[in-house]
């Protein structure tokens, strides 16, 4: 329910915000929170409801689709892995290892830095939302060659090889559909850990880029802690980010009846 | 073992190889500076170029780069104009006391926070602290770090934060499942007292898993120490990295991925070890 309020807000940032996120108002810099102003102005003088209300918007419809794209690539490694066998199983596995073996962030912020930093806006949130989606499936393709090694032992599969089914047919009508909950519940699990991963990067300055607003780059106000101290709407993102990641965590469970 | 260990320095190789990769494939290199200076001379920038030329071949590029490595030349980054090898030996040491600390606060806290259920009756106990471990998953480490430094707690609760609610989780499921375990009930209708019950029948079983996640939080503590140390300005490994993200410091950066690569491969091969030394059979 919590989920789908801010969702439903987050949709509806265009009607809801009073201002536009980037519209700046400089005789009202850092403004205390007033009826023009419902959660005051940041350093810049610019609506805080509004640039929430479009940073979620971005956040929220994005980590989604990193999440999707880590699903697919771990989806497809892992069906290789656990179909093909042999040498390329191992190959993959290998990979997989290594990548699980760096610490997450480190690994971000390496690629991040091959890329260039001084970006528009649009771009860096492709190239953030991007890395995310290409980088987040080690863990993911693990679970999925498991899953289909099960699959591929399992007595309705001995039998329909055993039937003359062809490979494509054997995978296509037998093995996909039944790694539908895992996939389901890998690319749940995925948003969340794209959400964190967002605000970890944007905090850090090597997210998405001003005047465009998201999770990772509103949370920087925290940084001033004078200003958290005076006006605490400064808290109003990373409070977003417990709730939302919460209600992630908390659905999750739900998936794992038929997982 | 001796195939972990040959799965472990393929690994690095496989890693030091996406890294020269990296380095190569980075938009802006093979441009150099130094060619556009006006006091060089033709045959100065021609040598320049030629040397750059000589990176062109990605396999020569690596092959250059082991050489170097194994030599323990780091190379000297470009951000901050200091060979690698001597912002590592400074820096490495700020990094491991803290994770060190970091690490033992976590599992300190994990267990006392997971034991008293197992001891006594505690309706709501356990409700109440998933959940609060559940807070520190739902919150970026970064938060968490600056929420730190705002009460001037240091670096080493920041990856304790972050190291904790995994431990906690892990170690819960592991003595729940252990716990109702039919040895268990056949200790207990023998009148075997709860300390005992716990300490001979459930903890002393599930040591060797509890070593295994030793090594998983290595790698959780390190990714941590990055928010921790940038934010709480600890000029440790972390603060490294970040430092050479923000200044695409390639060679540092890739570098120090490798460096904790192995720490983490390593460390993963040691709980691995301690595994196998304490369950004979197992692999």
């Amino acid at each position: 329910m919590i989920l789908i309020v801010i969702s439903a807000a987050c949709l509806l940032a265009g009607l809801l915000a009073a201002h536009p996120y980037e519209m700046q108002f400089r005789d009202r810099v850092s403004a205390s929170p007033s009826a023009q102003f419902p959660m005051g102005t940041d350093e810049l003088g610019r609506d805080r409801l509004s640039r929430l209300l479009y940073g979620m918007r971005l956040s929220l419809s994005l980590a989604p689709v990193a999440a999707l794209a880590s699903t697919a690539i771990a989806a497809i490694l892992g069906i290789v892995a656990g179909h093909v066998g042999g040498w390329c199983e191992r190959g993959i596995m290998a990979l997989t290892d290594l990548f699980l073996s760096l610490p997450w962030l480190f690994l971000i912020l390496t690629v991040r830095a091959v890329l260039p930093l001084n970006v528009s806006p649009a771009v860096s949130v492709a190239i953030t939302f991007a890395l995310l989606g290409l980088l987040g499936w080690a863990s993911a393709a693990r679970v999925i060659r498991t899953r289909v090694r099960s699959l591929e032992r399992s007595d309705f599969v001995l039998q329909a090889r055993a039937l003359g089914c062809s490979n494509e047919r054997l995978m296509f009508a037998h093995i996909l559909p039944n790694l539908k909950p895992v996939l389901f519940a890998q690319f749940w699990i995925a948003i969340p850990l794209s959400l964190l991963s967002e605000a970890d990067l944007g905090l850090l300055g090597l997210g998405v880029v001003e005047p465009l607003p998201s999770l990772g780059n509103l949370l920087r106000e925290l940084v001033n802690f004078s200003a958290v101290s005076e006006n605490l709407w400064i808290l109003t993102p990373a409070m977003l980010v417990l709730l939302v990641v919460s209600c992630f965590h908390l659905l999750l469970p739900e998936q794992k009846g038929y997982s | 073992m001796t195939g972990r260990v040959l799965t472990l320095l393929g690994s690095l190789l496989l890693a030091g190889f996406l890294g020269a990769l990296l380095i190569r494939q980075a938009p802006g290199y093979g441009v150099d500076e130094r060619e556009l200076d006006p006091r060089l001379r033709r045959e100065s920038v021609e040598s320049i170029r030629k040397s750059a030329a000589s990176h062109q071949d990605i396999f020569h590029f690596y092959a250059q780069y082991l050489t170097h490595l194994a030599h323990g030349d780091l190379g000297v980054s470009r951000s901050l104009g200091q060979p690698v090898r001597d912002l590592l030996r400074d820096r490495l040491p700020v990094t491991s006391r803290s994770l060190a600390a970091g690490l033992s606060e976590a599992w300190l806290a994990g267990f006392l926070f997971v034991l008293p259920p197992f001891l006594f009756r505690l309706p709501g106990y356990d409700w109440a602290v998933a959940s609060f471990a559940g807070i520190f998953l739902c919150v970026p480490s970064t938060v968490v770090a600056l929420a730190f430094l705002y009460l001037d707690w240091g670096t080493a609760p920041v990856i304790a934060a972050a190291v904790f609610p995994r431990v906690f989780r892990f170690v819960r499921n592991l003595l729940l499942d252990a716990s109702t375990r039919p040895h268990i009930l056949a200790a207990r209708a023998r009148g075997l007292g709860r300390w005992r019950i716990f300490l001979w029948h459930i903890i002393v079983p599930t040591t060797p898993p509890l070593i295994a996640v030793l090594g998983v939080s290595v790698t959780i503590g390190l990714t941590a120490s990055i928010p921790a140390e940038a934010l709480c300005d600890s000029p440790g490994i972390g603060q490294l990295a970040w430092t050479a993200a923000l200044g695409r410091d390639l060679p540092l950066l890739v570098t120090l991925t490798l460096l904790v690569a192995t720490v983490t491969l390593l460390t993963n091969l040691l709980s691995e070890a301690l595994l196998s030394g304490g369950a004979p059979g197992r692999s």
